[in-house]
């Protein structure tokens, strides 16, 4: 019989469907409906990661859901997720408490590069919890902060109540080689910071929009308007990194549902290099 | 006379009998077509009196219609409603049980003891799509072990058509009607009761070696060398050749609204089609939520769930999804897995209940775009 | 010591590059050199709207009172950037606060003197009112992204 994964006859591949199981060890309340797990894996071995993947966290019996690692992958016994109560399973989980066991499948996607952005400057655009993808990645490149030029952080939020990672970002900012851009939607009168877009804060960072590269995490709504921005500062679209988001069933390109394009976003994505998706990211319901 | 592979040889009627008998008795289940009272299916059968014997079809868009009066032809339907995929790949699969322990739960991986299948009567499209599947759920790295299990056990014995009714399109998608490789026997149905028979594989040769066989006489050689002739000449559809880059470049056509005007998205075309893979899964506990099960089973891109995120379905509108069904089968399936999606078998085309017709389609795109540019 | 003239100072502020020479020093003659504490206002809502902006140095909050709780700032304004426009219509009065959120240092504008000399010269009118709309524009594209952006992101409970 025909068919390369035919030809070896004997042991079947690993099932890619079958969860490992997690212990929550710590559970951290956020801003309002957002929270962080803290877990480790039941059987002591570590998940490895890279920055911008993702995992199908599966609660028992209620369903799964694709959310991606907000940890420092340089730890990889400790496994970090942050996520928002929106729907029935993400809802279900705000619910649980440490010591709960959680089915894990991943690390899955594409990350984002760091090898290959090694010597640019780097600006990072966000806002909501749109940082906690991002925070495994701003984590990594600090932590070789020498092979970087510039580090920028634009992080926008509702108000002042919910910046996600508020610590995190204090932390950031205090650093001497690293700018921190916080822009929230409205404050209470006096507030003394930045209110506004976060694309305002875009447009007047102090960045050489030529050998910028700029990472995106925002809604999809919101990405446009962020690469709008980024191009008003020369940043072009070979040089913009986005990660985007689908109906994720499976997460190994077998059900269908996160197709982009000619894409599946689990494994081709999530993060896409801007110019490889431009077309397709203007054409409406593809 | 000892068949080699490639060697052709004729059996009598009693030879396809003693071929399913043989295959029960080493543990297959023969699936075959056969009529359960509405539609010719395949379906398993324990002798050849459970086959479809005497019935025929024809088929247009939006119409499927069945008489007996194909005399004692065994294969005389053009295909079964919907291909083999249903048990390859069936629509409903345990992915794996869990139960509570302590302040955890254990998880249990699914048993994978079926009884191997034997298919008999694969036409020259449906062998096509069983590759097609092959390529996308054999990827290094990301394959599916339930899929390859069956397939690897699985036995093909193929029938090679020697009609087509006027769905199909297979000449033009490159999909048959000469059944070419990938199966273990290959049965052309002669007249008088009679088959050529040529083995594909060494399981192939195996059980030929129990049948009485003969050499071909050169009258029965050519009425099997005019039977995949003949049903080419029977096609009246053709698939645009350049499909690929004509979808890919006309995302924004007109003709998207129109087609939407008259799709129900009932998805009945990714049922019947033989390629379409979309699965779903869903978690279901019993009653006293100990126990748990998840279960993955068929899906379809043309409901409004499918491409649900928070904040509602990305795909509203019809016309999206009827673009996004099309341009996966003809154009991204290219970009995906290096082949089309598409046999031309033209089931999508005979169980459309309003007869959209996936051939005119892209033809209709093709003209919109000569319009325009011009 | 040699106190400089505004009309460097005017002529560098994006807002007139490339105005008309003549025009621009119309202008000058209605500026002032100004500086503002940090939680001093440069106008209030409701009062009548007679001078208008150019931000130097520093960051404006506007805000809005609303009854019964504290007044929200809901967008800053930048060195570089112009802030108000409701002195070139009618009624005539501000309908937003204007606090600075550091110490500020902007050109006042005589709006009400430079709206006279506008009547007069159409073509000094014409260069004012070709800057302001590209901002005001621009203000209502971001304003307007702004709404769907509060209006899809989710807010939490």
């Amino acid at each position: 019989m025909d068919g390369h994964a035919l030809s070896s006859p004997g042991s079947l591949p690993p099932d890619l469907m079958i969860p490992r199981l997690f212990r929550i060890n710590k559970v951290k309340k956020e801003v309002p409906g957002v929270f962080t797990w803290h877990m480790t894996s039941l059987d002591g071995a570590p998940l490895v990661y890279k920055p911008g993947q993702f995992n199908m966290l599966y609660l028992f019996g209620v369903g799964e859901v694709p959310i991606s690692i907000s940890g420092d992958c340089r730890d990889p016994t400790k496994l970090v997720h942050t996520i928002r109560a929106a729907g029935s399973v993400t809802k279900a989980m705000a619910k649980l408490q440490a010591g709960a066991v959680i089915g894990v499948r991943g690390p899955f996607g594409r990350p984002w590069p760091v090898e290959e952005v090694y010597g640019s400057d780097i600006l990072f655009v966000t806002g909501t919890i749109g940082l906690a993808p991002l925070r495994p990645l701003i984590l990594e490149i600090l932590h070789q902060r020498d092979k970087f030029g510039k580090v920028v952080i634009c992080y926008g939020s509702r108000g002042t109540g919910d910046i996600l990672f508020e610590e995190d970002l204090h932390t950031w900012r205090g650093r001497f080689d690293t700018n921190v851009h916080v822009t929230v939607h409205s404050a209470p009168a006096g507030y003394r910071g930045r209110v506004g877009s976060v694309a305002a804060a875009v447009r007047i960072a102090k960045i050489d929009g030529e050998s910028t590269q700029a990472f995106v995490c925002r809604s999809e709504t919101m990405t446009r308007p962020a690469v709008d921005a980024l191009h008003e500062r020369g940043i072009t679209s070979d040089r913009i990194w986005v990660t985007l988001e689908r109906n994720m069933k499976c997460g190994v390109g077998l059900c269908g549902h996160c197709q982009f394009g000619p894409t599946y976003m689990c494994k081709d994505g999530p993060v896409y290099r801007f110019d490889q998706i431009q077309d397709l990211f203007s054409v409406r319901e593809i | 006379m000892t068949p080699s592979i490639g060697s052709k040889t004729v059996f009598g009627k009693d030879g396809l009998e003693r071929l399913v008998s043989l295959l029960r008795s080493q543990g297959f289940r023969v699936v075959a077509p056969r009529h359960d009272g509405v539609a010719v299916v395949y379906d398993e059968i324990e002798t050849t009196a459970d086959l479809a014997t005497g019935w025929t079809d024809s088929a247009e868009g939006g119409t499927v219609r069945y008489s007996q009066t194909a005399g004692s032809a065994n294969f005389a339907t053009s295909m079964g409603v919907q291909g083999w995929k249903r048990h390859l790949y069936p629509p409903r699969q345990l992915l794996f049980s869990a139960e509570k322990a302590g302040s955890g739960f254990r998880v249990h991986e699914p048993k994978r003891k079926e009884a191997p299948m034997a298919f008999l009567g694969v036409r020259a499209c449906e062998m096509k799509a069983i590759l097609i599947q092959d390529s996308v759920f054999g990827q290094s790295g990301f394959s599916e072990p339930g899929y390859l299990m069956r397939r690897r056990a699985a036995l093909i014995i193929a029938v090679e058509c020697s009609r087509a009714v006027s769905t199909c399109f297979c000449e033009s998608a490159n999909g048959g009607p000469v059944v070419e490789a990938g199966f273990d026997l290959k049965l052309n149905e002669l007249a008088d009761d009679l088959y050529l028979a040529q083995a594909g594989s060494e399981e192939g040769l195996v059980l030929l070696a129990h049948l009485s066989l003969r050499d071909p006489t050169p009258a029965e050689l050519g009425e099997a060398a005019g039977q995949p002739e003949a049903a080419k000449a029977a096609q009246t559809r053709r698939l645009e050749p350049e499909a690929k880059e004509l979808l890919a470049r006309n995302l924004e056509s007109p003709r998207w609204r129109e087609v939407a005007e008259r799709c129900l998205t009932c998805g009945n075309c990714t049922m019947v089609c033989p390629t379409c893979f979309c699965t779903t899964v869903e978690d279901v506990t019993d009653l006293s939520g100990s126990h748990a099960e998840r279960w993955r089973s068929w899906d379809s891109c043309f409901t409004i769930d499918y491409a649900h995120i928070a904040g509602g379905s990305l795909r509203q509108e019809a016309s999206a999804r009827y673009r996004q069904w099309i341009t996966h089968k003809l154009s991204t399936w290219h970009d995906q897995f290096g082949s089309s999606g598409c046999v031309g078998c033209g089931r999508c085309i005979a169980w459309c209940p309003v007869g959209i017709d996936i051939t005119e389609e892209v033809a209709a795109i093709k003209t919109s775009e000569e319009a325009t540019l011009k | 010591m040699k106190i400089e003239g505004l009309g460097p100072l005017v002529a560098e502020h994006p807002f007139f590059a490339g105005m008309d020479p003549a025009a621009l020093e119309i202008v000058v003659g209605c500026c002032a050199n100004v500086v503002f504490k940090p939680g001093a206002f440069l106008y209030r809502q409701g009062e009548p709207a007679e001078k208008f902006y150019l931000i130097r140095d520093g960051m404006v909050a506007i805000e809005i009172y609303v009854p019964g709780r504290p007044p929200i700032a809901m967008e800053t304004i930048e060195s570089g950037e112009i802030i108000g426009w409701s002195w070139l219509m009618p009624p005539y009065k501000w309908g937003n606060d204007a606090r600075a959120a550091d110490t500020v240092r902007a050109i006042s504008i005589d709006g009400a003197c430079l709206r006279g000399k506008m009547e007069k010269d159409r073509v000094l009118g014409y260069e004012i009112y070709k800057r302001f709309m590209p901002i005001m524009a621009r203000r209502l594209s971001q304003s307007r992204l702004r709404i769907v952006e509060l209006a899809t992101e989710p807010s939490g409970e």
